[in-house]
């Protein structure tokens, strides 16, 4: 009880020092849309760095990368971490600064607004705001489950006689309704200049966190070295991606002794059944097959590397990039992004195999069975350090989904404010004090609607397998972003029929998985989105060969002649 | 920097870009986690975190040899307020 008291006092605090400084940010604000969308672009380097790398960083980056790490081993480094290094960086750097100089140019606040105006289209900017908000609201979703469920479990036994139908924790509905009034809060009276400011402060707290678990969960496994000893002789394929021999052999031991095995099990199944009531003794449990242990293949390994492409064409990060002061602004993320991953990544890696074998004094710190990737980290800090860290960690996967939710939040205001409340009523006769009043009352409802759907959707698991086809959807995206900054050839028929043939693979690559339930599903052997990504490229080019050339003159606004 | 430098030395770090993708596809070390860094390091973790530090190197020379044309004069007045 005790320890969960410490738990509940370390989150209030942290929380609150959250809220007191997005309040602290909202005191430079200038009362204009532009600040309150903008920041007035004057983001500075740290701030966008921080800014951007606390955007992408998801609860994924603590909690899932020593999920996946358990699941599938430290293979899942290269695979969604370095691979995100090098692409995240290109992204910012090819599309980022150019699009931020585009926005300084022309007044662009939102994706659509340049989209609708490079391509000469109101229909290309309708088409795209169903696809880029449906995207986005999936990965909103699984932040409020995520913090919810996280207070929940974390608080449990701090308040029984309060909560005694959660056995004291806080409840769902409640401790996801405070996050959501926190990020609200900052997000209301800061605008992007309070998520700046708040995800600064976030992404510092969970990068520190990290190291400390590290550290604190190596010491108790006797030392890293020690760790990884036991990893050797219990599940070596964890430290690999092919799968290793010993771990074959003894998959090939325990299926040569399955039948029988099954088969003794299920006649005490049927003699307990058959047995009288009252002379049963407690249900044998049905033994399951042995795991099949398995590697990651080549190809899926490459072809992981279409995923992290998804940063190019996030709206909540085209916003970001638009609140740069100078295009130099983007130069400290552009080098330091790469290495805060590595940061952040490399010891959730190692705590994720580890978890596989650890065992103290001959006890598995993981029990057999255990099948919640996802949990395995705050499992390990509750078993293996005290509740101070316990509190702390929490502190630290709150404030990585906390520093997503804020800038999504953030940008659906601004899309349904700009992109259409002022784009088709009412621009001309609307104040800008009055616009920004529309998007913080937009973004009031982004709030209300999301968590109404969270309440809705809690304990189903079915959302977070959406989250890699959403970020494969604003992947199989990039082709139009690069096609629009980079090739003058390409035609508004071309941009119609490289979105339309994304939504379409999309969705036909989607129903394929079994609507995500599949969550190993390959296409060709491939990752989906390689598929998605490489349609939308060639439908880009193909039709805008067929058809007519922009108009020169409107080009010029987008590529401007040189000297 | 002289503009004829940088019109040099940008193939060569795009080069740098497309070698450290090819790289990343380490098949040399897809099945085998020896020799562990450190004691207790695997050697393709080692290896990807290497790739990191690489990408982080690679970008502040596109950052100094590929900066794009025509991003930094866009003087504070340019700054449209609205679309």
């Amino acid at each position: 009880m005790e320890n969960n008291y410490t738990v509940l006092i370390i989150i209030s605090v942290y929380l609150g020092l959250l809220l007191a400084l997005g309040l602290f940010s909202s005191k430079m604000f200038k009362g204009t849309s532009k600040d309150y969308f903008l920041a007035s672009r004057g983001i500075g380097p740290f701030l966008l760095l921080m800014s951007l790398f606390g955007t992408t960083m998801t609860a994924f980056a603590l909690v899932g990368s020593t999920g996946e790490s358990f699941a599938s081993g430290v293979g899942v480094y290269g695979k969604l971490a370095s691979s995100s290094g090098i692409i995240h960086s290109l992204c910012f750097f090819v599309v980022g600064i150019k699009i931020w100089s585009m926005g300084a140019r022309h007044g662009y606040m939102t994706q659509i607004q340049f989209f609708r105006d490079r391509f000469q289209s109101n229909g290309l900017g309708l088409l795209l705001f169903p696809i880029l908000v449906g995207l986005v609201i999936p990965y909103l979703l699984v932040g409020v489950l995520g913090a919810g469920t996280t207070l929940l479990n974390v608080t449990k036994g701090s308040l029984p006689g309060v909560f005694p139908d959660t056995a004291g924790g806080i409840p769902f509905a409640l401790g996801s309704g405070v996050i959501c009034v926190v990020v609200l809060l900052y997000v209301f009276f800061g605008g992007v200049r309070g998520t700046a400011w708040a995800n600064a402060f976030q992404t510092i707290v969970f990068i520190i966190l990290g190291f400390v678990t590290f550290f604190m969960i190596a010491n108790k496994l006797g030392g890293p070295v020690n760790a990884t000893k036991m990893v050797i002789e219990k599940n070596p394929t964890k430290l690999q991606r092919a799968v290793h021999p010993d771990d074959q052999a003894r998959y090939d031991a325990a299926m040569a002794t399955f039948p029988t095995k099954k088969a003794a099990n299920e006649a005490a199944i049927t003699a307990w059944d058959a047995a009288p009531e009252d002379s049963r003794g407690e249900k044998p449990k049905e033994i399951k097959a042995p795991k099949k242990p398995h590697g990651i293949t080549q190809l899926a390994f490459l072809t992981y590397f279409f995923i992290p492409l998804s940063v190019g064409m996030f709206p909540h990060l085209f916003q970001h990039w638009l609140t740069a002061k100078n295009a130099q602004s983007f130069k400290l993320a552009v080098v330091a992004h790469p290495l805060l991953i590595m940061l952040v990544w490399v010891p959730c890696v190692l705590i994720g195999a580890w978890a596989t074998s650890a065992h103290i004094n001959g006890v598995p710190v993981i029990p057999p069975g255990f099948s919640n990737p996802n949990a395995v980290l705050a499992f390990m800090v509750n078993k293996m350090t005290g509740s101070v860290l316990g509190g702390f960690l929490t502190a630290g996967i709150l404030a990585a989904i906390m520093s997503s939710l804020d800038s999504q939040f953030l940008c659906l205001g601004s899309i349904f404010t700009n992109d259409i409340y002022l784009h088709y009523f009412g621009k001309k006769t609307i104040t800008d004090k009055q616009k920004v009043m529309i998007g913080r009352i937009f973004v009031i409802v982004v709030v209300l609607i999301t968590y109404g759907l969270a309440v809705g959707m809690q304990g189903t698991r079915s959302v977070f397998a959406l989250g890699v086809w959403c970020f494969s959807g604003f992947a199989s995206l990039f082709p139009l972003v690069v096609g629009a900054l980079y090739w003058k050839r390409t035609t508004k028929a071309g941009a119609f029929a490289s979105v339309i043939t994304m939504a379409v693979s999309w969705i036909f690559l989607f129903g394929q998985s079994e609507w995500g339930k599949d969550r190993e599903f390959l296409f060709l052997g491939m990752m989906p989105v390689a598929t998605m990504t490489i349609l939308s490229a060639v439908a880009l080019v193909v039709v805008s060969l067929m058809t007519k050339a922009p108009d020169e003159a409107h080009l010029q606004k987008f590529f401007p002649k040189k000297g | 920097m002289s503009k004829s430098t940088s019109k040099k030395a940008s193939p060569l770090v795009w080069s740098g870009v497309v070698l450290l993708i090819i790289l990343h596809q380490d098949f040399w070390f897809w099945d085998t986690y020896e020799p562990l860094i450190f004691g207790f390091v695997p050697i393709a973790l080692a290896y990807h975190a290497c790739i990191s530090l690489c990408a982080g190197i690679i970008w502040a020379l596109a950052n100094k040899y590929c900066w794009p044309e025509g991003v930094d004069d866009i003087p504070e007045s340019d700054n449209k307020a609205d679309h």
